[in-house]
């Protein structure tokens, strides 16, 4: 995040238990205006749980949260697959403006998403008929009709292939481009490193690193180990803290 | 909570098949109880072969026992077909042309007529079934029965009206045919007389008075003879049923069989709806997105019942209507089964939305309801008088935390019956509303 640049969400020292289970334990996270920020970590490190309170979608056990304006994009498409592109959209159009998240028409916002997502073509076939990517790019128009000022994804790409991948990432950060702060938690680190700015590495609950990818090498090599690429130096930063 | 409806009922249209069964379903539901419930037992076909000599007369004792006329009552409530033999007869019943044979031996009018002589040799009628169906056997015996029960009867009555002329000729007095004779009997009553004229003309002694006894018994014999032809007339039918309805009212049986068949169409299309729609929130992952501030769990909640009260009440209507156009169904009192009809869907969606919050995904809700609601269903048509103490309390309580039972009765009551009848179920459904949507809305909090 540039020095100086204003916050879009901010969270403190956030901890949340499931049964005698700690989740999170005092994460503190961050995210500028037209910031993206890549969340990764070992399996049940927290990134999901992390997300899901960011949004408000759970509450946190402690902490606190600051953001105005979230939306939460879920792994799997959390649309209808039975209706249309332009029937999801306009569905949910609908409910946000009943419940005057927006006042914006919905029919306005409909064809704002169709528009962006460039999925005007095939506004009237079902999303269950449409690939992967092009289910994701609904999904993530769902989220952002309200004119979120941080976008929350979690693992966006997951099942897409490369040049799907590539789509979601040209969409998402085109967004970017118009100042929405991106979050997204993921398991490629490739795709972190492509397209983060920053990274965040949650494990066991905690957050244990916050900085850019060449931070992340340096401070591995300056334990004298071989950083090599980024998965590597991930690799290594979390052997060296018993991950 | 509009939109969620409007989305719902979106997604059922573009179900095919799930919108086919919806429409199809009860329409075949209802033609096939409409043609049930027209056909009854006059399309019991039954084999008749008669081997009397035709044109043989059935009199005795000066009544006329037309053949025809036992044809009429052996063939009142069933269908017959006439045989060419006792094998054609055999073979239309092997067959399955005909669930039953009766075939009348040849000697039956000898038979019928001895049951006016001194040597009465009842008839013996046989009797053919196909006995490779239990159930079959069961309806064709008591069909058989009753055919029987009418052709005694008639015969009963006539052997009971030719008594009472017999009763008349020795009371009165007359003439009769024995044997191609006419012979004159005198009867009490004038046998009676001359012995009072002869009793007055002899002088005081014992002549006298052996004809005054003789005087006393015709008296006697004529004024017991009198009680016996009414007394013949009785034993023709000695018992007759005053029928006495205690407790609470029933519905006929033809009301009742269309109660059962709307309130099972209701419950499943409507559990079975509710219940899989609202898994598939949670399988399209839809749920955690909606519940995120767009609208409340509640409201979710509120939408699916909304949509099993929609569609449920939608093809009990349908249902309705079609077995309308088989039996009398009181157009007049839409009202009262529409409510029945509209609080029963409800108590079931209500009850789907349950299962379906705690199953969580849809095939697994769909196999808990109709794991959960045939057997209830059927259990709470078990009758009363049927099991033991115990059990029936263990099935009133099966039957009352169950919305079926209650939609039967509403549904029942608002065909037919009237007062408390008709509101006491809806009560009853409004709260199983309360309860079920209060066990979803728990549910829906770990959904």
């Amino acid at each position: 995040m540039e020095p100086g640049s204003p916050l879009a969400l901010a969270a403190r020292g956030v901890t949340k238990s499931f049964g005698g289970r700690r989740a999170l334990g005092g994460v503190d996270f961050e995210v500028g205006s037209g910031e993206v920020v890549a969340l990764i970590g070992p399996n049940g490190a927290g990134k999901t749980t992390l997300l899901s309170i960011l949004a408000g979608i759970a509450a946190p056990d402690e902490g606190s949260v600051d953001a105005d304006g979230v939306a939460w994009v879920p792994q799997q498409a959390a649309l209808y697959r039975r209706l249309s592109v332009r029937e999801n959209l306009m569905l949910f159009a609908r409910l946000q403006a009943a419940a005057g998240q927006t006042d914006e028409r919905p029919e306005s916002m409909v064809e704002r998403m169709l528009e962006l997502t460039g999925l005007r073509e095939r506004a009237g076939d079902r999303v269950g008929t449409l690939s992967g990517g092009n289910q994701q790019r609904v999904n993530i128009a769902v989220g952002l009709m309200a004119g979120p000022s941080v976008l929350l994804l979690d693992e966006p790409s997951v099942g897409l292939d490369p040049a799907q991948r590539e789509r979601l990432w040209r969409f998402i950060l085109g967004l970017v481009g118009e100042g929405t702060a991106v979050a997204f938690s993921t398991h490629d680190i490739q795709e972190a490193e492509r397209y983060a700015e920053r990274i965040v590495v949650v494990a066991e609950g905690e957050g244990v690193f916050d900085g850019t990818a060449d931070e992340l090498r340096r401070e591995v090599e300056a334990r004298g180990e071989s950083a090599g690429d980024l998965e590597t130096s991930f690799l290594a930063f979390l052997r060296e803290r018993g991950h | 909570m509009r939109w969620l409806l409007v989305k719902d009922l979106q997604i059922l249209r573009r179900s095919p098949l799930q919108l086919a069964l919806l429409v199809i379903y009860p329409i075949a539901i209802a033609l096939l109880v409409g043609f049930a419930m027209t056909r009854d037992q006059e399309q019991t076909t039954v084999a008749l072969y008669n081997a009397m000599p035709a044109g043989e007369s059935l009199g005795f004792g000066g009544e006329e026992v037309d053949g025809g006329e036992i044809r009429d009552q052996l063939c009142g409530r069933v269908e017959c077909i006439d045989a060419d033999g006792v094998e054609d007869a055999k073979r239309m019943v092997d067959s399955g042309e005909a669930t039953a044979a009766v075939i009348l031996p040849e000697d039956t009018g000898d038979r019928i007529r001895s049951l006016a002589s001194l040597d009465p040799d009842p008839p013996v009628i046989q009797v053919v079934v196909n006995g490779s169906d239990t159930v079959e056997n069961q309806v064709t015996d008591d069909r058989i029965d009753a055919m029987l029960s009418e052709a005694n009867l008639l015969l009963a009555k006539r052997l009971s009206e030719a008594a009472n002329q017999y009763l008349d000729l020795i009371l009165e007095g007359g003439r009769f045919d024995l044997l191609g004779q006419d012979i004159e009997v005198l009867g009490l009553q004038k046998s009676e007389r001359i012995l009072n004229r002869l009793e007055s003309k002899l002088p005081p002694g014992a002549d006298r008075q052996e004809l005054e006894r003789a005087a006393r018994f015709a008296r006697l014999a004529t004024e017991n003879l009198d009680l016996a032809g009414p007394l013949l007339t009785a034993i023709t039918q000695p018992i007759k049923a005053d029928k006495v309805v205690v407790g609470d009212e029933a519905p006929s049986l033809d009301t009742f069989a269309i109660g059962v068949t709307t309130a099972f169409a209701l419950m499943f299309v409507t559990v079975l709806l509710v219940a899989g729609s609202l898994a598939l929130e949670k399988e399209e992952n839809a749920f955690t997105r909606l519940s995120s501030g767009l609208v409340t769990r509640t409201q979710i909640l509120v939408a699916k019942i909304g949509l099993g009260s929609v569609v449920g009440s939608g093809v009990a209507l349908i249902l309705l209507v079609g077995l309308g156009l088989f039996v009398g169904i009181e157009w007049g009192r839409a009202p009262y089964w529409l409510l029945g009809i509209l609080f029963g869907a409800a108590a079931f969606s209500a009850a789907g939305s349950a299962l379906g919050a705690a199953a969580r995904e849809v095939r697994a809700a769909t196999l808990a309801a109709v794991m959960i609601c045939l057997p209830v269903a059927l259990l709470s048509l078990v009758p009363d008088d049927a099991v033991g103490p115990a059990v029936e309390t263990a099935i009133d309580v099966v039957s009352a935390v169950f919305p079926f039972r209650p939609a039967l009765d509403a549904i029942t009551a608002g065909l037919e019956l009237s007062g408390s009848s008709t509101w006491l179920p809806l009560v009853h459904l409004a709260a199983l509303v309360a309860v079920y949507g209060a066990l979803a809305r728990i549910a829906l909090r770990r959904f």
